[in-house]
């Protein structure tokens, strides 16, 4: 999103995550406009100082359901965020936020559909069982 | 009642016991494999292992029949999103959600989870209590209703000892209940003198605690 001209700023409470960042950069990650702030989605500051008051978006993608569920509610309901996306791996629960007008993305669905059509893509092309049906190991 | 507890840490385990002992129905769900093997030995069916953030597993639970939710986990985002979905999802009318970390009581707020109940706020509610320096003691606050009811001890310094209640201007939005004098408490009217060593409870809307603070601090005088 830095490369097409965007403004990007990560949060992360691990400081060594700056790091990955500046993989495959020819400029540190400053230098190529983004901005890092070390802290958790909890902390107001914390989000105050990556500059949440003046985003246009929010994604909420940490390693964990809960957190990304609540520090989405937090930036949509406190801070007005125009569009706030969550990662959520729960299917079931990815379903029912959305339901209840919450943007999410969830990996686990989107990898079973990607799967599922593989599958079937391999399938077709091999000739698959006998009946033209495939098994999922 | 029909009463899912989840978390069965030191916390949860006693609740379940106490809800038990008063008949109510309970289910524990503890989603840590050698804490739940520990705890069932004791609650046998009335614990459930499992993730109880996961929606079948609070299904499984019979969320759909309880009565009341009571999220009591080490974990404030586990406890805040179980109380949310127990509400708006299976319409549970009654939910209690615990506070770990004080400081992210603001989120349960924000969430709308009520009761929520934060043992480092309640102990500091028993330290003002305890340590008279603190002056002002909340005794009650009733944050749907907007109102709070505190308690003041009046120091030797106080400016107003020695004063008639009637003569008190007591600050817009508060109201003098009772005096409690000698371990004895009486309803004060306008001629009532107050004394050092006196405990004023007052009945105040939320914020005006300064107020009173000042007008019952060394820099009162309270007269009118």
């Amino acid at each position: 999103m830095l490369r097409e001209g965007h403004e990007v700023s990560c949060l992360d409470e691990d400081p060594e995550a700056h790091a990955r960042l500046e993989v495959n950069l020819d400029r540190s990650w400053e230098d190529s406009g983004g901005q890092f702030t070390v802290g958790t989605g909890l902390e107001e500051e914390a989000l105050t100082s990556a500059g949440i008051e003046r985003a246009g978006a929010f994604i909420a993608s940490t390693d964990g359901d809960n957190t990304n569920i609540v520090i989405a509610q937090i930036a949509k309901r406190k801070f007005n965020v125009p569009t706030v996306i969550a990662r959520i791996l729960d299917p079931l629960r990815a379903e029912w936020y959305e339901r209840q007008g919450l943007h999410t993305v969830c990996p686990t669905r989107v990898a079973i559909d990607m799967l599922e059509g593989a599958v079937r893509e391999g399938a077709r092309r091999d000739g698959g069982g006998p009946d033209g049906s495939a098994e999922a190991a | 009642m029909y009463i899912i507890v989840v978390g069965a840490g030191k916390v949860g385990w006693n609740l379940a016991r106490e809800l038990l002992e008063k008949e109510h129905e309970v289910t524990v769900i503890e989603n840590d494999r050698r804490r739940y093997l520990t705890v069932e030995q004791e609650l046998e069916h009335n614990v459930s292992y499992g993730d109880a953030s996961e929606l079948w597993v609070l299904e499984r639970a019979g969320i759909q029949r309880a009565d009341m939710v009571i999220a009591v986990t080490g974990d404030d985002e586990d406890n805040m999103l179980i109380c949310q979905v127990a509400r708006e999802k299976y319409q549970v009318e009654r939910i209690i959600a615990r506070v770990n970390n004080p400081r992210n009581r603001a989120h349960f707020d924000l969430l709308g989870i009520k009761p929520s109940v934060s043992a480092t706020d309640l102990i500091l509610r028993l330290l003002e209590h305890e340590v008279p320096e603190y002056g002002l003691v909340h005794l009650l606050d009733l944050q749907e209703e907007q109102l709070e009811i505190i308690e003041i001890l009046l120091g030797k310094d106080s400016g107003i000892t020695g004063r008639r209640v009637g003569d008190l201007q007591m600050p817009d939005g508060s109201l003098l209940i009772s005096i409690l004098r000698n371990g004895k408490g009486f309803v004060p009217g306008p001629d009532t003198v107050l004394e050092v060593g006196d405990e004023v409870l007052a009945v105040l809307d939320p914020g005006r605690e300064d107020d009173l603070k000042e007008l019952f601090g060394p820099g009162g005088n309270g007269a009118g």
